[in-house]
């Protein structure tokens, strides 16, 4: 092959054909982060692939054990900095399950509402990014000037557009304001128009069939044996959606469908998305509704040990002070135990491991990420396809590096 | 809910005795202790009795405990999508000591367990390709474990004689502060300077 012997085969008219082997990445704009793949092609099928992880590791879970759980929040926001708040909405259950401490219903809904917002953003760089995977470029233009509008949504409530550390242990971080709901009710009213327009982009589009139907295809016993979750798992006909089957939160009083795809190929997971992105909006909309009831009103924090007291009654009360700087520099204590809680982010099952020792830091914590298993299958699922359709199923794997290398 | 917990414990219990060293339910989570040579046949007992039917492998880690001699702790946690629910198992282990891979039950288990042994060192027998998964390459030492510090021991850089990344040993300008919130006076003895004399007195 390296040409010195000069061109032998064509003497004895035999070729020695050798498999070649490329690295995918670390820095091709397709890998969606830091991936390295190193496949392993007979021409331009891939016969072997292996995803090599770990360039983006930052040592969360060690970090967090030596920290108070409450600066242990933002670490969330950094896995999947896609949909920030779904992750702190895993850590925050797990809080509060081992303390204890029940949600008043205005954070709950509240929750709930900036969960779903973090699901459109999710799938809408997910549902687009992937057609430029394939080779359309005007989707993901259009899909990010509606996550610029999230983004809007986020700042305004938090302050930040990204790392919001919204979600506290007991409820939200602070109220939202009347206009602010307003105008997620506006937006939430004009979207499913917007989200036609790409639909009509791209669904019956030629080229973008081609390259995703038939690609990528689970079934339910490759769901079984990798242990997908989310759209992976709803693409091939299943409907499991935790925020129906274990409920957390207030999701068992929303009224919204689980869509389901038939095939289980990339396509059916694109459609999957999209009907999901609409359930999303539907349940914003109930949510603002009930926040705008009587039965809405009232604190969004559980005024407690775990939470600071009101800024009005640190004025006058001595020990509201005390409270908030204990709060704040020791942090609370979690009583010994260990859980496991998981809720439906947009990628599929994210959990928390805890396992509390009674002081004021996490003992052990271990983040599940659904695109960990994901990418995990990334050999078995490609293997006989394109080398063009490895791109096209890392996409429709929907991966994020910041989860998977925590 | 947790009596359809208890029950499946019980369940559990009956038809693999000699697996099962106890159980529990806490938080309304179902945890099963398991000893560690008979991780696999009961991993997939799990997977193929009905009443248990669980299917999914959702995760696999390691908790260190230092101070007990068995140190580690494996988790194992499962799920079924068709009876909806869910189980933790824990098998303890000394250090020395290698846990039965299940890769050959569940494949989704391979990448959790290169990241145990990434990341505690426990080694697992019969598993396919036991790398590291998420360290950089050629990284020594076991960063979960608690004798590990969070600060490493080595650092990297660019360095722009050599035109290229270097390690170094990790250099602090001030150290890493750890700070135990222990009430001065129930929690660590704390030994002032020069004051060693006077225990020795009394």
């Amino acid at each position: 092959m390296d040409g010195s012997k000069g061109f032998e085969d064509a003497l004895t008219g035999e070729q020695k054909i050798r498999n070649f082997n490329i690295n995918f990445g670390p820095q091709h704009p397709a890998a969606h982060g830091v991936l390295r793949l190193v496949l392993e092609l007979d021409g331009e099928i891939v016969e072997r692939c292996d995803p090599h992880i770990g360039l983006l590791h930052r040592g969360t879970e060690k970090l967090m054990e030596s920290r108070t759980y409450l600066q242990n929040l933002p670490y969330f926001d950094r896995l999947d900095y896609v949909a920030p708040m779904n992750q702190e909405h895993a850590w925050c259950l797990a809080i509060e399950k081992l303390t204890g401490v029940e949600v008043p219903r205005r954070g709950s809904l509240i929750r709930v509402l900036y969960s779903e917002i973090g699901r459109v953003l999710n799938h809408l760089l997910n549902v687009t990014t992937q057609a430029m995977d394939v080779g359309a470029l005007t989707p993901p233009l259009w899909g990010f000037e509606e996550r610029e509008k999230l983004m809007v949504f986020y700042e305004r409530a938090c302050g930040a557009r990204l790392h919001s550390a919204y979600f506290r242990p007991g409820g939200v971080h602070q109220d939202l304001p009347p206009a602010l709901i307003d105008d997620i009710e506006t937006w939430a009213k004009e979207f499913p128009a917007k989200l036609q327009d790409i639909d009509d982009l791209l669904t019956e589009n030629r080229i973008f069939k081609q390259r995703n139907a038939d690609i990528g295809v689970v079934t339910e016993e490759e769901i079984n044996e990798w242990g997908f979750s989310g759209v992976m798992v709803r693409g091939s006909g299943l409907a499991w959606d935790l925020r129906r089957a274990q409920p957390y939160e207030c999701y068992d009083e929303f009224d919204f469908k689980i869509p389901v795809g038939k095939n289980g190929d990339c396509y059916d997971r694109y459609l999957c998305r999209m009907a999901e992105m609409r359930e999303s909006v539907k349940i914003i909309l109930q949510a603002i509704e009930k926040l705008r009831a009587p039965e809405g009103q009232g604190d969004v924090l559980a005024r407690g040990k775990i939470t600071p007291p009101k800024r009005g009654e640190m004025k006058t009360s001595m020990e509201a002070l005390i409270h908030h700087f204990k709060l704040y520099t020791e942090g609370f204590h979690v009583p010994e135990g260990e859980v496991y809680c998981a809720v439906e982010a947009p990628k599929g099952e994210f959990g928390v491991y805890l396992v509390a020792d009674g002081s004021n830091r996490p003992y052990r914590s271990k983040i599940r990420a659904p695109g960990y298993l994901h990418l995990q299958a990334m050999d078995h699922v490609a293997k006989g396809h394109q080398l063009a359709d490895v791109a096209a199923i890392i996409g429709t794997m929907d991966v994020v590096f910041g989860e998977i290398d925590r | 809910m947790s009596d359809l917990l208890n029950e499946l414990g019980g369940h559990i219990e009956a038809k693999r005795p000699d697996c099962v060293i106890g159980w529990d339910v806490t938080h309304g989570e179902l945890n099963v202790d398991v000893a560690p040579s008979n991780i696999r046949g009961f991993v997939e007992f799990l997977k193929t009795d009905p009443t248990c039917k669980f299917s999914t492998l959702v995760d696999i880690t390691a908790v260190d405990y230092p101070e007990r001699p068995k140190r580690f702790d494996v988790v194992y946690h499962f799920l079924s999508m068709y009876q909806n629910h869910r189980i933790r198992l824990r098998v303890a282990i000394r250090e020395d000591e290698m846990v039965p891979s299940i890769v050959s039950v569940h494949p989704s288990a391979n990448w959790f367990e290169r990241e145990v042994f990434d990341m505690f060192g426990i080694l697992f027998a019969g598993h396919p390709d036991l790398r590291r998964i998420l360290t950089d390459y050629g990284f020594r030492g076991f960063p979960l474990r608690k004798d590990f510090p969070t600060t490493g021991y080595t650092e990297v850089r660019y360095d722009e004689e050599q035109k290229r990344v270097v390690y170094e040993p990790v250099s602090l300008v001030q150290e890493y502060r750890q700070f135990d919130f222990m009430s001065p006076w129930e929690g660590a003895q704390y030994v002032l300077p020069g004051d060693e004399k006077t225990e020795e007195k009394a």
